[in-house]
């Protein structure tokens, strides 16, 4: 700022009446008590809950179970922590294993509308019947109108288990 | 800025009228005595508007079905910022309201302003005085606790008992010898659905009844000028309600209401109390007994609604000053004695449970899921005053490691060489040694092992009383025969929902000599001292 305003002359200034006092503190009580409600309501409905036992690796299949190199669906109950209730749910996951057995687990989805889509043996490649949208084995798009690669599962082997994770959107190769 | 402002206000008044329609209410002219005495009327109104938010708010995460509306208040209090607050904002505003209700009446009552032509309005609060009791009534359900459940069987009971009706309102309220899910519903339904319009409904019969015949005068009034509604007596109105409002939130914050274990019809020890404005009524009705009970129970309470209803056609005397009203002074004074009187021999009686423990059910519960060695560890893990060196989680000091992250756990063993000697395991430690029995590190090993961010509040909530049983069951082996939680051995039954299966005296003679209560059973004779054998009992006792 570059004008400095000058203090108003005491005088100058109307003394407060009783009634702009009034007023002022009709205002500014109602505005505390808006804020005082309004905004405890907003963390109430807008801040997340505090998640409860979640994460939790699910043993999907033994890994000799799986072919090397053809994509295979593979279902699995899980338990989801939905508000106040722990549901166990069906799951599902394309599930690939490399020559050299590194193991990729594709959501169920297709990212472009979550249409289920499923593996064309005579392509090679995942093919969702909705909008035709295209993935290769790694879930690189390959065409149509998906806006980013298959989301993957965390996955981790015990022994000859395979157990998947959480559901990620690929950090690397997301937009 | 302020032209177009202008432009835009007067649009919306040519179309809508909705600031002369403003205009006029702020306006209006009142008597020259009005003051501080007549804010409850506002005050009152702006509670049942935070009952409404509060309420509203409540039910976006809020399941209304017995057993879901148990979990989902515990998910509002539990697992929701903010969700503490909401709940008691609503809880004590509902005893707020009915408070400022009752003194909205008697400095009516006392002002006379229910005489001619007030009748109308004056009926008319009555029934608001109703319905604020009728949502205390049906949102004391709710939440469907112990307490809740409970005092619900007695209300239903009361009800039933009204000469005639008695049958048809207990129909009404489904409560037909039991109180399930219809009961339920139908109480949801009144809390939420019938009875806030009905409410809302009379408020504006109510507000309009005063406009129509104006605020009361004193004698004297009409030969001094009528004052103006806006902005003396608005703001004296905002002053009250900023006080209503700061001890609500003040209350809402600080004062933490409980909540109980989830509804169980079949406890026999529970001793069932209203909500402490139901008191005076469920007292009176000690008084009578037998087939008099009626009388306690409908008859009187009755007849002082209908007496309430009829006080401007039995007080029709002209209107005189508040200052000449010996009699309704009196009258006010009496009724205060008598509520006094009978709501404090109700409390005076209330029987201290000795054998029932409160958990409060409204703080996370994870220390239930430990088995008796891992919350014995708890125990320990205090008295060693852990904290005062290592963080757990958001709390405690900073000097050691945070015990919540699992990248430190390693094996029991590993853990208890660091307990007898941490600089030995891990030189340079700055750790004291922990000077306990290989017992007692075992438990704290396990407990510590088990600690993870989302169970650590195991270590705030886990009332004392289970830390202390769980220590007294660690230290005489109990775990050697019995399981709680699914850790121990199978050689005598589980210990998990003792309560439902034995009663506390069962349990008590059958320590005392088991084969004599159980013929064939192995186990030995236990002798605790009382203290010990409170915290175990207690402790067993609230094993889910």
């Amino acid at each position: 700022m570059d004008s400095v305003e000058t203090p108003p002359e005491p005088g100058a200034m109307p003394p407060p009446t009783r009634r702009t006092f009034y007023v002022a503190a009709i205002y500014g009580i109602w505005g505390l008590i808006t804020a005082a409600l309004g905004l405890p309501a907003l963390i109430y409905l807008l801040v997340p809950p505090r998640m409860r036992r979640q994460n939790e690796w699910v043993e999907v299949g033994k890994m000799a179970q799986i072919p090397i190199g053809t994509p295979v669906e593979m279902t699995f109950r899980r338990m989801r922590v939905d508000g106040w209730k722990v549901v166990s749910e069906q799951n599902s996951a394309w599930v690939v294993k490399s020559p050299n057995n590194q193991i990729t687990a594709f959501g169920p989805q297709c990212t472009h509308l979550g249409c289920a889509y499923h593996w064309d043996e005579a392509k090679n490649e995942f093919v969702c019947p909705c909008h035709n949208s295209l993935f290769s084995i790694e879930g690189k798009v390959l065409g149509g109108p998906a806006p980013r690669p298959l989301d993957q599962y965390e996955t981790k082997v015990q022994g000859a288990t395979l157990l998947l994770g959480r559901l990620q959107t690929p950090p690397e190769q997301s937009a | 800025m302020r032209a177009h402002w202008n432009r835009i206000n007067d649009w919306l008044d040519h179309r809508t009228g909705v600031h002369t329609a403003v205009r006029k209410f702020l306006y209006e002219d009142i008597p020259a005595s009005s003051g501080w005495h007549q804010v409850f009327g506002s005050v009152a109104l702006f509670l049942f508007l935070v009952q409404s938010f509060s309420g509203a708010l409540l039910a976006f995460n809020y399941a209304p079905t017995p057993g879901d509306a148990y979990n989902s208040l515990r998910y509002i209090l539990t697992e929701l910022t903010g969700g503490r607050l909401m709940r008691g904002l609503h809880h004590w505003g509902a005893s707020l309201m009915i408070t400022v209700v009752v003194l909205h009446m008697i400095q009516v009552f006392l002002f006379g302003a229910y005489k001619k032509p007030r009748e109308a309005t004056w009926m008319v609060g009555v029934v608001l005085l109703l319905l604020t009791l009728a949502y205390g009534l049906t949102g004391y359900l709710l939440p469907w606790d112990n307490r809740a459940y409970w005092g619900t069987v007695v209300a239903t009971n009361i009800a039933s008992q009204a000469p005639l009706l008695g049958p048809y309102l207990s129909r009404l309220l489904g409560g037909q010898g039991s109180i399930g899910v219809v009961t339920f519903a139908r109480f949801f339904g009144l809390h939420v659905l019938l009875l806030p319009p009905a409410t809302a409904f009379l408020i504006a019969v109510h507000v309009y009844l005063v406009r129509k015949h104006g605020v009361a005068p004193a004698p004297g009034d009409e030969l001094v000028p009528k004052k103006k509604f806006y902005p003396e007596q608005v703001f004296k109105d905002t002053m009250a309600i900023f006080a209503a409002f700061a001890i609500l939130f003040v209350m809402a914050v600080a004062a933490r209401v409980p909540l109980e274990q989830l509804a169980d019809p079949t406890d026999t020890s529970y001793v069932p109390r209203p909500e402490w404005y139901f008191l005076f009524l469920f007292q009176l009705l000690k008084l009578f007994t037998g087939p008099l009970e009626v009388v306690g129970s409908v008859v009187l309470p009755g007849l002082a609604v209908l007496a309430l209803i009829l006080v401007p056609f039995i007080d029709r005397g002209q209107m005189v000053r508040v200052t000449r009203r010996t009699f309704a002074f009196s009258f006010v004074a009496l009724a205060a004695i008598g509520w006094t009187g009978l709501t404090a021999a109700a409390v005076i009686t209330t029987p201290k449970e000795a054998s029932q423990v409160a958990v409060d059910y409204s703080a996370p519960t994870d220390w239930m899921e430990l088995s008796s060695e891992e919350l014995a560890g708890v125990g320990h893990f205090r008295q060693e005053n852990c904290v005062s060196c290592h963080a757990v989680g958001d709390t405690g000091s900073k000097i050691g490691p945070d015990l919540t992250r699992t990248t430190i756990h390693r094996n029991a063993a590993w853990m208890i060489q660091h307990f007898k000697s941490p600089a030995g395991i891990r030189p340079g430690s700055a750790m004291p040694p922990i000077q306990l029995s290989d017992l007692q590190l075992n438990s704290l090993a396990a407990f510590l092992l088990k600690l993870n961010p989302q169970n650590a509040t195991a270590l705030s909530d886990a009332p004392d009383f289970a830390v202390q049983g769980a220590l007294v069951y660690q230290a005489h082996g109990c775990n050697a025969c019995h399981k709680v939680n699914g850790v121990g051995v199978d050689v005598g039954p589980p210990l998990n929902g003792l309560a439902q299966r034995r009663s506390r005296s069962w349990v008590e003679d059958h320590f005392a000599d088991p084969s004599k209560l159980s013929p064939g059973s192995i186990m030995p004779p236990f002798k605790f001292s009382k203290r010990d054998l409170d915290n175990l009992m207690a402790y067993l006792f609230v094993l889910p």
